[in-house]
């Protein structure tokens, strides 16, 4: 990590003393392809990250362990105070303190709206119905579609169900939120309203972790921005140090290449 | 439907279309084809009832079901129910009917089991697993079903005898007369204990209901295992227990060149059994996998990521969409197993098919067994088709 990324940390941990993420030389393998080398990042609790980088850069990856749905093979990961490990009750533990979504949404087709939010607050936190139904109405409404609430995922726009799938990560009342390019499978017009209610999501003081390529937002909420590349992390910034003043060639051929295809 | 409603606009009938007597109209082609559809069924029924009629007179049969109260005379080598070769044709083909039902319920309940295990095997990330499964898959696939029950046939058939029976454990004997297996002599009180078991399988069917709508109340998750243990194990132990717990065990014995007392499965009703599993088996071990594959891994990973336990995740969210998948095909293949256990004739087991067959060439009677070896198949088929369309209709998705 640069001189920068530490400078920035320090100011960025401002809630907790511990970081809600630790990336410790984490080193990952698809067979033979070295996807993730030596990453080492930590994020402090309510501190949002944007990573970017080009397809196959490792970004989604690096997310993706950070909740064990890949597994690292080398180096340590520690979420919340907890390490990852092959320990199923921390894993348990760590998944419940951490909200993910992803880029095909995932809703449960077979679940309504309200279902599909109410599903892990009864099953994992053991909520009752009546409560888990007010706490996802409470959600929905936050991400503007309650009226929905009784329909299949199958019935709402793209950008409505992304919406319901952040509320659904919401109802476990998560310290920390994921999101794996959340508006790349998204219209146009459907992208604004999702990266809106991030921003808002934002100015809560949620700690978020967001891989995508939208400068706005990263521009707007962002603490940081993690530029990636062939499984590594290549600078680490400000918005503005990273946007306005890449140091390295990668990053300015990635940075001429997104601006062009805006 | 009345039209109460004051809107006006919902008032509006749908235009009437005419019909335009045209060889281009859609609809005009479409009422042409069916009525020719129906005029050459109808012919041909027509052609078929009246030849029967006209080469029955010729042969002066008789027709009609009165054969069925005239005594058989035929031996049945097994049978669920009481029956000798004096008994009425009656008799012996409804012994048929259960020997077929008996073939059928133990196949569809076994298969199912085997197959869904495979099918799971099949999926695994054991990399030698995964590959017998799918070669098992492949190789009885592959291979005509009656080749296969004349395999095991024959393999039963070569077992030693009962002088060298192959004993796994003291008192089960294996030999080229069947599998032999110690019998509990039957008391009432082991019907009452009976009773009680399926008491207890309501018991725990309540329980769990009322477990989970309390658990919408307040919360908690209960467990349903202790009180299934107690309500059908217990229960059925205790009954038996008041009713002065008689245990009395019938042992196959060695008398001669046979076996007495115990019971026994015959050779050619376990090769029929193992021959329809083992097949039907590898059908449906694919219809599982095909079922779980058509579920995406996002789904896992979604609910995974929500913090749901594995087993949480199975029948909550793969399941309920996999079953979708799953039940059309797979009542196929039990009425498949259902209706193939018709080959039991060649091996000489004793199936409605059978029976009917020799009732047929003992009374003359072709027409008669004929319609009653369809009758039998139909309503079970039948029977199975609805049951598990109410199954799939419980299960279906709305998603839209």
């Amino acid at each position: 990590m640069g001189e920068t990324g530490q400078a920035q940390l320090a100011s960025a941990a401002r809630t907790d003393a511990q970081p809600a993420i630790i990336l410790d030389r984490v080193n990952k393998w698809f067979g033979a392809l070295h996807v993730l080398r030596d990453v080492s990042l930590q994020v402090a609790f309510g501190e949002r990250v944007v990573v970017c980088g080009p397809s196959g850069s490792g970004k989604s990856t690096m997310i993706r362990c950070i909740n064990r749905l890949e597994t690292h093979q080398e180096g340590r990961i520690i979420v919340d105070g907890i390490e990852l490990s092959e320990d199923v009750k921390a894993l348990d533990a760590i998944r419940r303190e951490v909200g993910m979504v992803f880029q095909s949404f995932n809703l449960f087709p077979h679940l309504t709206v309200l279902e599909n939010c109410t599903l892990a607050p009864i099953w994992v936190r053991r909520m009752p119905k009546r409560e888990a139904e007010a706490l996802a109405m409470h959600y929905l409404e936050r991400v503007r579609i309650p009226e929905q609430a009784k329909k299949y995922p199958g019935q709402l726009s793209g950008g409505q169900q992304q919406r319901v799938a952040i509320a659904r990560a919401l109802c476990m009342k998560p310290k920390i939120m994921l999101f794996d390019e959340p508006t790349s499978a998204l219209d146009p017009e459907m992208i604004k309203e999702v990266l809106d209610t991030m921003v808002e999501l934002a100015e809560t003081g949620m700690t978020m972790m967001v891989v995508t390529h939208e400068m706005g937002f990263a521009r707007q909420v962002a603490d940081r921005v993690v530029f990636m590349d062939r499984g590594e992390i290549v600078e680490l910034g400000t918005p503005d140090q990273v946007f306005n003043n890449p140091q390295t060639e990668r990053l300015r051929l990635f940075l001429s290449q997104i601006l062009r295809g805006h | 439907m009345s039209q109460s409603s004051t809107d006006p606009r919902l008032l509006r009938a749908p235009p009437k279309r005419r019909l335009r007597l045209s060889w281009r109209d859609e609809r005009v082609r479409g009422i042409v084809w069916q009525v020719l559809v129906v005029g050459v069924i109808g012919a041909i029924v027509w052609w078929l009832w009246s030849n029967t009629v006209h080469n029955l007179e010729v042969r002066r049969i008789a027709t009609g079901f009165g054969f069925l109260s005239r005594e058989a005379g035929l031996p049945i080598a097994e049978s669920l129910i009481e029956y000798s070769p004096t008994d009425t044709y009656f008799r012996a083909l409804l012994v048929g009917l259960l020997n077929t039902l008996k073939v059928a319920v133990v196949g569809i309940v076994l298969a199912t089991i085997l197959g869904t295990l495979i099918g799971i095997a099949r999926l695994s990330r054991n990399w030698l697993l995964a590959k017998l499964a799918g070669i098992y898959v492949e190789v009885i696939r592959d291979l005509p079903l009656l080749l296969q029950l004349l395999f095991w046939y024959v393999v039963l058939q070569n077992l030693p005898g009962p002088r060298q029976a192959l004993t796994p454990v003291e008192g089960i004997y294996l030999s080229n007369r069947g599998l032999k297996l110690p019998a509990l002599v039957w008391e009432a009180a082991h019907g009452w204990a009976l009773l009680a078991f399926l008491a207890g399988i309501v018991g725990t069917w309540l329980y769990r209901r009322w477990a989970r709508a309390r658990q919408m109340q307040d919360g908690q998750p209960r467990r349903v295992w202790p009180v299934a243990l107690l309500l059908m194990a217990g229960l059925p132990v205790a009954v038996w227990w008041a009713l002065g717990a008689p245990w009395v065990v019938d042992w196959p014995v060695l008398r001669g060149f046979n076996f007495r007392g115990g019971t026994t499965i015959t050779p050619e009703y376990f090769a029929l059994l193992l021959g329809l599993v083992l097949y039907t088996a590898g059908f449906i071990a694919e219809i599982v996998r095909a079922g779980i594959l058509a579920v995406p891994q996002g789904q896992w990973e979604a609910a995974e990521a929500l913090g749901l336990r594995p087993a949480q995740v199975l029948n909550r969210v793969v399941l309920p969409q996999a079953l979708r998948v799953i039940v059309p095909p797979m009542t196929s293949q039990y009425l498949n197993l259902t209706k193939n256990s018709s080959l039991a004739v060649a091996i000489g087991y004793q199936d409605i098919v059978s029976i009917a067959n020799t009732t047929l060439n003992q009374t003359g009677q072709a027409i008669e067994g004929i319609a009653i070896i369809m009758l039998v198949y139909l309503t079970i088929s039948l029977s199975i088709s609805l049951f598990m369309n109410w199954y799939n209709a419980r299960i279906a998705l709305v998603e839209r």
